[in-house]
């Protein structure tokens, strides 16, 4: 079959939303590699080279961590997300890891039915292709803000 | 969300109730204890953190923050010297400054009408000062010198730039007393900070809401399952809570013992920590020795709206913004240090991951205000119960106590005379 990157970082992205969307967080991690690094930071972080994220996990268990604390440890107002996303734009390809960047927009939907935008930014990831499938080696989550409102606690 | 936001302009204020144990809910809602905190907290006698001074490493270099409604222009001069003054032209009282921070050789110049300002606040030049071909202009009676944006005193601790608008303030040194100062050397005396991050967190409620939640050692392991289950603070361990003498600064610290058997009396508790939850990557918690005394926690707050934060190896400055009487910022400097080795500064970015607005155990502490503020959102009339460990507000070798909380209210009725 003709490798095609655009095709699988589009597929693997929205299924990656809809995972997050229908609060299939124990799906969540199967999009990373084992071996992985997920991290939430700002624009202004990213721009002065500050390392430090609101999440950083350099592991999938660190993310399965992330799920299961957010199932059985933390308190926080039941709420949910819908993420909209931008097409996938590959910045670079070496033929095995694809980086690519993507644009996104997250409302928090609340219990009184508050429906905000919670977030938007960019996603740079690095793509491991192979087998018909796209799996994330790395994911920086850029918000544009360096505001969050209230807590994060749900995955962007 | 939306409702928090309905504070009364005016309220019905019940004396405030003798003693210490008993706060009234109209202190978190009334937009004239808003205005009156203002004055005389965030312009009276006390000192607000500014910044880090490795934020401003060289002469020109600038950052803007806030000391309650405040912005505030913050600068390194020629002289190396810590500066800082109102971000507010003498003028007609625009920003002088509209970046976060930078580097500046020269003055700086507010957009409106050019008036410039020195590294210290001086006013130094008035466009169009003697006019055009003989008119206009300012009258040669003007003095410059008489007019400026107020400037803050300022004083450094261990890399922490306070400033203070009030003359009245003793100087940082005493204002803080030995016990308190030397809890912030133990942590960042004779080191070099790097910032690792920063994050603001908007929280849906009261500054005091949040600055009570800091104090507060009775909730730690009964709000946040997450610290309790890793045995990262016990109410049964081994720490205590200082409270200075004003009531205002605390420091609650705890010293970890992961041999210690599960604590019977807690198990008694029933409370929601006994889950069995563990971690699939426990490197979380992989720390590393960083203070030879033992202590892996250790919070410490200044009146009124300043925190220093050691857990285990994530350390942080927080500084609280009051923007509105139910909405304040939350400003985290996440920091490590310039001789971290590349495994040590890992761990760091790791236990990150316990604090910020998405910490395993802090992300509660960003909903808890809110729950608070719309639950007392119709009773202005009634009061808070602060009475566990007693009704003083003193040290204690016990951290199922309520008195720093108590200190906290002291020290803010002291300032506001209520």
């Amino acid at each position: 079959m003709s490798r095609d990157p655009f095709r699988l970082i589009a597929k693997a992205q929205a299924d990656y939303a809809r995972c997050i969307d229908d609060d299939r967080l124990e799906g969540w991690p199967d999009f990373f590699a084992e071996s992985c690094v997920y991290k939430i930071t700002t624009a202004e972080n990213l721009r002065e080279g500050l390392e430090a994220g609101i999440i950083f996990a350099n592991s999938r268990d660190m993310l399965r961590d992330r799920v299961s604390a957010l199932r059985e440890a933390n308190i926080y107002e039941r709420q949910s997300y819908r993420h909209i996303l931008g097409q996938p734009y590959i910045l670079s390809d070496d033929g095995a890891l694809v980086r690519s960047e993507t644009s996104f927009l997250v409302i928090r939907i609340v219990q009184d039915g508050d429906a905000v935008i919670y977030a938007t930014g960019r996603y740079l990831d690095v793509y491991a292709i192979g087998n018909d499938v796209a799996k994330l080696n790395e994911r920086i989550v850029v918000c544009d803000s360096a505001r969050i409102d209230t807590l994060l606690a749900i995955p962007l | 969300m939306s409702e928090t936001s309905t504070v009364a302009a005016t309220i019905a204020k019940p004396a405030w109730p003798a003693g210490l144990t008993r706060v009234p809910y109209w202190v978190f809602q009334d937009d004239a204890i808003y205005r009156a905190e203002q004055e005389k907290i965030f312009r009276g006698p006390n000192w607000h953190y500014l910044a880090l001074g490795v934020e401003l490493p060289k002469p020109g270099d600038f950052r803007t923050t806030r000391v309650g409604d405040a912005s505030v222009i913050v600068t390194r001069g020629a002289d190396g010297e810590i500066h800082a003054f109102e971000n507010r032209c003498a003028h007609r009282g625009a920003l002088i400054c509209l970046d976060k921070h930078g580097h500046r050789d020269g003055d700086f110049a507010c957009a409106y009408h050019g008036w410039t300002y020195d590294k210290e606040g001086n006013l130094t030049g008035i466009a169009f000062k003697n006019g055009v071909k003989g008119q206009g202009g300012m009258p040669s009676s003007f003095r410059m010198e008489e007019h400026g944006p107020r400037k803050l005193r300022v004083s450094v601790l261990h890399g922490l730039i306070f400033g203070s608008f009030s003359d009245a303030a003793p100087p940082l040194a005493d204002y803080l007393g030995a016990e308190i100062s030397s809890r912030i050397q133990r942590v960042l005396g004779s080191r070099e900070p790097v910032v690792l991050g920063r994050f603001t967190q908007a929280l849906p409620n009261n500054w005091k809401l949040y600055i009570e939640n800091v104090k507060d050692s009775y909730h730690a392991s009964i709000l946040h399952l997450f610290f309790t289950t890793f045995q990262l603070n016990r109410l049964s361990q081994k720490g205590a809570i200082i409270v200075d003498g004003s009531g205002g600064h605390h420091v609650s610290y705890s010293m970890i013992d992961r041999q210690a058997e599960k604590d019977a009396a807690y198990a008694q508790q029933r409370l929601r920590s006994e889950s069995g939850y563990r971690l699939a990557d426990p490197s979380l918690l992989e720390g590393f020795e960083e203070f030879p005394d033992g202590i892996t926690l250790q919070i410490l707050s200044v009146f009124p709206t300043f925190v220093l934060q050691q857990i285990q190896n994530a350390i942080a400055v927080r500084q609280i913004v009051p923007n509105a009487p139910a909405l304040t910022d939350l400003n985290w400097t996440y920091i490590g240090f310039a001789d971290d080795t590349p495994a040590q500064r890992l761990i760091r970015l790791k236990q990150c991951n316990l604090v910020g607005p998405a910490g395993y155990i802090s992300m509660e502490d960003g909903c808890i205000g809110g729950f608070v503020q719309r639950g007392v959102a119709a009773a202005p009339d009634k009061e808070s119960v602060v009475e566990m460990g007693g009704s003083k507000a003193e040290s204690s070798d016990s951290r199922v106590t309520e008195a720093s909380v108590r200190g906290f209210w002291k020290a803010y009725r002291a300032c506001l005379d209520l």
